[in-house]
Parts: structure tokens; C-alpha cells; sequence
């Protein structure tokens, strides 16, 4: 037995899977390192490489122990941690990182705005100083689960007088400020996950600050290629869309017929595929952040959600044509498997934009992987507030 | 989980080739094959023999080979296809070795380890694990047949089964065929000799399906080296040709395109990788099969594309004979018919992974 093995044992043996509070099993999970093992001791982690965790989640998934409920917390756990462990200060560290892994503190990205959306560097929410504090004033849009966050990541303007990139910084916002308010923004699956957010006079304290001022473009890179990874993260074979629909075609002789047999093994050996690529990149980020490689991922999982969604809509196309239920809620988590196929269906159309558009995945590879020479920009060297809007 | 990576051995290997190949190859040659389909191109191969073992890189030690794994020889084939080399490693060192291999034919191997004889499989080149028939008289079109020396042919027993046999050069008759890709110049084979048994019946299937699943498995690593040479190719052309004043890469319908055959690379590296490290690692004979198919069934497409972007992102100079796009895409072309077409191999999966038809 590995020391590792030998850690979950004992995890799994001081804290029953089956009768410990789930908050309770995943900070005991934290402490032991195994939150996420290639962070450092007393961070969730053991200092060890990457993929050392699907080691760690094999055994305590077949131990049935509580899992983090990534649909709900996305955000903190797949982006807020790894920033704040590359960015944040210590103290943020230890306050934040075990209650978000355990899940007992949600968080939402206040990233976009209405006039900064691929163009995040052009985001205009102010965070003006104030003694040891900032006062943020502005609005955001697209919050994904804002309406049940208690704590949100934000990027906000700080020096107007210098080009955009330069002027942003990044900081931890807790929720519950009054100065915070959240409306629900309805999308075409008839539910409102996103919301738009304003931000009046909301007061953060400097050390709240995830980085240096003025050096928030760099730390909000970092929170996107999480993003991307984590979106684009495949696991095992045959996982997400393309299993609901081999899954109807193994079990329902009536949907196949020759062109659809012909459709469902492109995309099955393109899914596939792609889940062997998501590995790679997986192996080969063994230590270190993602980098721009994970682009690459993000683009082909958006594809084919959004295309083998369809799909499963002509295969069976008398159920294609109805669905579940249009009341508006606001839903605790996100999902992109949940409800019927026509849910799956319009909610995959968020995969190309949400975490960055396909276009801008694919700008991305051509600039920063290919190395082609860059677009044209006119805002290009310009104080932040001499850009025309 | 199968590796996926490149090991430091695996990358040194890749080095020594790519600068032999370099030193050796002319980059004019693969263009001129069309031309003079009788240039003597046996040189290049004996010196890859001579200098890095690559004829007996599959073969034990024990007869003389190398006693690497088909990881070492997928990265062999990424630089191989980068150059379209005229070689017949894939044919010989790979099928035809492979054949013998599994047949347990050690008499023959260490010639061919040597690099001192060569021999290829005889069947139609579009012949695929558990879809071809025995030899009856000849075989078309067959690829690295011209050149040759041992030919290795199934052909129907005296009892039913298949009889596996050895013949020399004197036993066959070979016409060459006007090939789409000169570099891998194919034949009609003629048996005219008797030839000796090797093995027969269940065996002898056994041993061919063994090669061809095989020979489908790292042809998908001669796809990716020559599908990253255009990729890398035209990322640099769209860098320096300037049209309206900038750089075509600057622009963005290019620059999109561009992304995507980079992600398709990306699919075609993972799934190469795949098929090459689970039949290095000799497990699971069922996922040996789903990863051969889905790599067939993708990077033989994959290449194709990535000929045809290279040529129209290259122009009018892409259409040329003097660019060597050309070469590239003659290649990608016939390797996507060969060993089964993607379409075959995915007929292959939805038996493997029970998705049936109707
Ligand atoms: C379901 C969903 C959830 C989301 N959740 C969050 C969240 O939780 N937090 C958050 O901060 N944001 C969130 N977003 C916002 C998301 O990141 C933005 O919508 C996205 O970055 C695009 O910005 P935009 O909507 O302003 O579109 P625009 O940037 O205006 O884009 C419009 C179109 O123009 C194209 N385009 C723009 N610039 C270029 C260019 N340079 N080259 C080529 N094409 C270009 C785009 O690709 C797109 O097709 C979410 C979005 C969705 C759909």
C-alpha cells in the first residue's frame, strides 16, 4: 500500500463515509491533505503531482464518502482555489480554502460586465481606496449562481490612466455586503443560473486583495485556465452527452437507422478521442498551472456538448419535441446533463460562450500556442480612459 | 491509464532521426519519385539500419534486434511521415516483422533485424484486421513489395485454413503500379513458387490480423508527424507571406482555422498515442482493438485535413510541384485508404463497443 493509499485508510477510518456530516468528511479530507494533493502541506495537499488525486478520488468514490458538490461550487473549487493559492496572501489561504472545499462557502465569478465581455481587460467596476479599504462601484453580468454565493471573485478597475491591462486588480468579495444586489437574469432553458449584479458603494477590505494592485489581468488569466481545464475536463469513456445518447441506442432498438448509426460513431471516436486528449494535457500538467493549451480542450468540449446534444434530439424526435418545464427558477446548481433533452440541448449553447467564446479560445491557440502574429488593436498602448466607447 | 507522454528515450530517438533524415534525405526526392519511379532509394534506409537500428527495432535481442516497443517505433513513424520518407519500416519492420513474430518464425528474423533483407505482407494494402482473404495466385495493390526481398503470403491451405508462406524474390513476379503516393510505391504480386509454410490454420490468421492491426495502430503516428509538418509548416508561411500589408496569419478567418487544425492535432497526438502505448503495454485485447479502431478512424482523416488546409493556406505556391506540400497530401491521401478507411474502422467499433447497427 502507497502512503497515499495509506492516508485515505486512515481518513476513511477516523470519519465513516456513510455517517459523517459531509462538511465534516471533506474538512477532514482537507486537513489530511487529500483535498487536493498538489497543493502544499496544511494548504488541502501533500505537495505531490497532479494526477496523484484521481488516485485519491478512485478510492474514496468506491468508499461511497461525500464528494464536493462541483455543480454547486464550481467556481470556488475549480477556480478560486488554484488563484489563491498562486495569488492569494496567507491569510486568505487559510480563511477561504477547507470551507470551500467543503463546500460550506459558495462562490461566483463577478467577472463580466456589459461592455467587457471577450474584451474582459475592458471592464470598468471601479475599486477606489479608502484607508484600508475599497469601495467598488458598478455592474456585472452573467454572475452563474450569484443568487446563492456567499463570497465572489471580482476584477474591478483601479488606474484608469494607464492601458487596460494594467490598471485591473483582483479581489475576494463577500456577498453579504449591503452594498451587493442580485437579480436574476432569465436564459432561453427557461431558468435564471446567471444574474446580473450591482455593485453600490460595496466596501472590500485591502486585504482582500488577491494579488497587487494593478496586477489583476495576470491573476485573472490563472483563474481562467483553471476554467478552461475544468470546463474542458473530460473523465471516463463514454462520460456526458455522448452517454445519454449510446445509452438510448444500446437500450431502444426503435431510434436506430443508418444515417444516425453513421452520426453516432463520429462522435463517438470524436468524444473519445477527446477524452484521450484531455488525459494527455492532464499527464503533462503533471506540476505547474494550465496554460494556454487548455483552450484547446474547452473549444472541442463546447463542439461537441453543443453537436451531440442535437443529436440526441433527431434520434428520438417525437420526445425532441417536448420538454420538461419552462417555470423560471433559479437553480442551487448548474448542470449540463440535468432534466430532458431539450434542456441539454439549449443549455450546451452556453458552452461556447460562457469561460471565454470559441472565437476567443481560438484567437487564443493562434496567438499565444501558434505564436501567428497578433489582430489589430486600436486601444493598444492607450490609457484605459482615452479608449472611445 | 496508458502513458501518453514521450519518454526522454523516446525523445532522443526522435532526435537522431529527425537529423539523419536531415542529412540524408533530400528534400527534393519525395517529389521526384513521380518522375523516376526507378531511382535506387535503398541508401536512405540502410543508413537508418546502419546507423539507428530501425529495421530491427521491434525484433528481440536475442535475434538480433533492438527489443523496443511500439512506442519507440510510433515515434520512428511521427518522423517518417514528417519527411514522407521512402522507407519500407512500416511495411517490413513493423507488418511484415510483426507477421514473423507472432508466427514464431525466428529463421527470418534476423536478417530482417539486420536491415541485411527486407519483406513486406502480401495483400491488398486496404486489408484490415479480420477483413481480408487468403492470396489465390496475386495480390494488388500491394505496397513495400518493390524492393523487396522476403515475401510473406496467406494463401488457402490444402485443409481449408490458411497456409502462412515465405517466398523469395525468385518465387513471385512483381509489376509495379502507377501509385497516388510514389513514396510508397504499391505492386501487383505474382506467385510463381511454391514457397515454404511458416505456420498454418489459426495461426497463421492469427499472425496476419496481429501485423495488420499493428501496421493500423502506428500508422496513425506516421499520420500525426506528417499532419504536425503541415500544421507547423503553414503556421510559419502565414507568418512571413504578407498580403495588404500585414501578415496573412494576422488574419483572423486564417488564424481560426489555423486553431482548429491545432486542436485536431491535439486529438490526433492523444488518440496516436493511445493505439501505440496500449500495444506497447499488450493488455487488454479488447481495448487494444477500440484503440487501434478510433485512431484509424481519426487521424487517417485528420492528416487528410490537415494536407488539404496546409495547400489552401499556402495559395497558388500550395498548388505547385515545386512546393512540397503536395508530397504531404499524396501521402495523407493514401494512407487514409490504407489498412482500412476510417469508415471501416468505425464499422469495427460499433462491434467493439456494442453499438449495433440496426
Ligand atoms: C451560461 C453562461 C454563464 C456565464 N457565467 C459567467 C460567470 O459566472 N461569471 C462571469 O464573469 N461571466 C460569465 N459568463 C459570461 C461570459 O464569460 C461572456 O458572455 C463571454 O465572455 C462573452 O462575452 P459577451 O457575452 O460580452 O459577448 P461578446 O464579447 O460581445 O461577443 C459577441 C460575439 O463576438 C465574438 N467576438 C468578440 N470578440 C472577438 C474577437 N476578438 N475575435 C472574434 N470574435 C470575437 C464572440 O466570440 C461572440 O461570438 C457566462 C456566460 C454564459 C453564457
Amino acid at each position: 500500500m502507497t502512503d497515499l493509499q495509506q492516508r485515505v485508510e486512515q481518513l476513511l477510518a477516523s470519519h465513516d463515509p456513510t455517517t459523517t456530516e459531509p462538511a465534516d468528511f471533506l474538512g477532514a479530507q482537507f486537513d489530511a491533505g487529500l483535498a487536493w494533493v498538489h497543493f502544499p502541506e496544511g494548504k488541502g495537499g501533500l505537495s505531490l503531482a497532479r494526477g496523484r488525486q484521481l488516485e485519491v478520488d478512485a478510492l474514496l468514490e468506491a468508499a461511497r464518502a461525500p464528494r464536493p458538490d462541483v455543480a454547486r461550487n464550481s467556481i470556488g473549487l475549480g477556480m478560486a482555489a488554484p488563484t489563491l493559492l498562486a495569488y492569494g496572501s496567507e491569510e486568505l489561504q487559510q480563511r477561504h480554502l477547507r470551507s470551500l472545499f467543503a463546500c460550506t462557502e459558495i462562490w461566483c465569478q463577478l467577472f463580466s460586465e456589459p461592455g467587457a465581455g471577450s474584451d474582459l481587460a475592458a471592464v470598468a467596476t471601479r475599486a477606489v481606496p479608502d484607508g484600508d479599504e475599497w469601495v467598488i462601484d458598478g455592474q456585472k453580468v452573467w454572475t452563474s449562481g450569484a443568487h446563492g454565493a456567499d463570497f465572489a471573485i471580482l476584477l474591478a478597475r483601479t488606474d484608469t490612466s494607464v492601458p487596460k491591462h494594467a490598471g485591473m486588480t483582483y479581489f475576494v468579495v463577500d456577498m453579504a455586503d449591503p452594498g451587493i444586489e442580485v437579480r436574476p437574469l432569465r436564459q432561453i432553458t427557461g431558468e435564471a443560473e446567471f444574474n446580473e449584479v450591482f455593485l453600490t458603494g460595496a466596501r472590500v477590505h485591502d486585504g482582500n486583495r488577491v494579488g497587487a494592485v494593478g496586477q489583476g489581468w495576470a491573476v485573472a488569466t490563472t483563474t481562467l485556465n483553471n476554467e478552461r481545464v475544468a470546463i474542458g475536463a473530460g473523465a471516463d469513456r463514454e462520460a456526458g452527452q455522448i452517454g445519454l445518447v449510446t445509452e438510448r441506442w444500446r437500450t431502444d432498438p426503435s431510434v436506430r437507422t443508418p444515417g444516425t448509426h453513421a452520426e453516432l460513431l463520429r462522435w463517438w471516436v470524436e468524444t473519445e478521442v477527446t477524452r484521450l486528449a484531455g488525459e494527455r494535457l492532464r499527464q503533462s500538467l503533471e506540476a505547474g498551472q494550465p496554460g494556454p493549451e487548455s483552450s484547446a480542450m474547452k473549444l472541442a468540449f463546447a463542439h461537441q456538448a453543443q453537436k451531440v446534444s442535437g443529436f440526441a434530439l433527431e434520434l428520438a424526435p417525437e420526445e425532441g419535441l417536448t420538454y420538461h418545464d419552462w417555470t423560471m427558477v433559479s437553480p442551487e446548481r448548474g448542470s449540463f446533463l440535468g432534466h430532458g433533452p431539450g434542456y441539454r440541448y439549449l443549455r450546451a449553447k452556453g458552452n461556447s460562450i460562457e469561460g471565454g467564446t470559441s472565437e476567443i479560445m481560438r484567437n487564443v491557440i493562434a496567438e499565444r500556442v501558434l505564436g501567428l502574429p497578433p489582430d489589430h488593436r486600436p486601444d493598444k498602448g492607450i490609457a484605459f480612459k482615452d479608449v472611445p466607447r | 491509464m496508458t502513458d501518453l507522454l514521450y519518454t526522454d528515450v523516446e525523445e532522443s530517438l526522435r532526435s537522431s532521426i529527425r537529423s539523419t533524415l536531415q542529412r540524408s534525405l533530400d528534400e527534393g526526392l519525395p517529389a521526384r519519385l513521380a518522375d523516376e519511379p526507378e531511382t535506387d532509394v535503398s541508401g536512405l534506409w540502410r543508413t537508418l539500419t546502419q546507423q539507428l537500428g530501425l529495421a530491427g527495432l521491434l525484433v528481440p535481442e536475442s535475434l538480433g534486434g533492438a527489443g523496443a516497443s511500439a512506442r519507440e517505433a510510433a515515434v520512428v513513424l511521427e518522423e517518417l511521415g514528417r519527411a514522407v520518407a521512402p522507407t519500407p519500416f512500416l511495411t517490413s519492420a513493423v507488418i511484415a516483422t510483426t507477421v514473423l513474430l507472432v508466427a514464431g518464425d525466428e529463421e527470418n528474423l534476423p536478417a530482417l533485424a539486420s536491415g541485411e533483407r527486407t519483406a513486406t505482407l502480401v495483400l491488398p494494402w486496404t486489408a484490415r484486421r479480420g477483413a481480408w482473404t487468403p492470396v489465390h495466385g496475386s495480390a494488388e495493390p500491394v505496397a513495400g513489395a518493390l524492393g523487396a526481398d522476403l515475401f510473406l503470403v496467406p494463401i488457402p491451405g490444402e485443409a481449408g485454413g490458411t497456409s502462412l508462406r515465405a517466398y523469395g524474390r525468385d518465387e513471385v513476379e512483381l509489376e509495379p503500379i502507377t501509385s497516388l503516393d510514389m513514396t510508397r510505391p504499391l505492386a501487383r504480386v505474382t506467385l510463381t513458387g511454391a514457397g515454404t509454410e511458416i505456420v498454418s490454420g489459426a495461426s497463421a490468421d492469427d499472425a496476419v490480423d496481429a501485423a495488420l492491426a499493428a501496421g493500423a495502430a502506428l500508422l496513425a503516428s506516421e499520420q500525426l508527424g506528417l499532419a504536425q509538418w503541415c500544421l507547423e509548416t503553414t503556421v510559419q508561411y502565414a507568418g512571413t507571406r504578407t498580403q495588404f500589408a500585414r501578415p496573412i496569419g494576422s488574419f483572423q478567418a486564417i488564424k481560426h482555422r489555423l486553431a482548429d487544425l491545432y486542436l485536431l492535432l491535439v486529438g490526433t497526438q492523444a488518440a496516436a498515442r493511445q493505439a501505440a502505448g496500449t500495444l506497447a503495454d499488450g493488455g487488454d485485447a479488447h481495448e487494444l482493438s477500440i484503440a487501434q479502431a478510433t485512431a484509424q478512424a481519426f487521424c487517417s482523416d485528420a492528416a487528410v485535413h490537415a494536407a488539404e488546409e496546409a495547400l489552401q493556406l499556402h495559395g497558388g505556391i500550395g498548388m505547385t510541384w515545386e512546393a512540397p506540400v503536395h508530397t504531404r497530401l499524396k501521402r495523407a491521401k493514401a494512407d487514409q485508404l490504407a489498412l482500412g478507411t476510417p469508415d471501416r474502422h468505425r464499422s469495427d467499433l460499433a462491434q467493439l463497443v456494442h453499438l449495433p447497427a440496426s
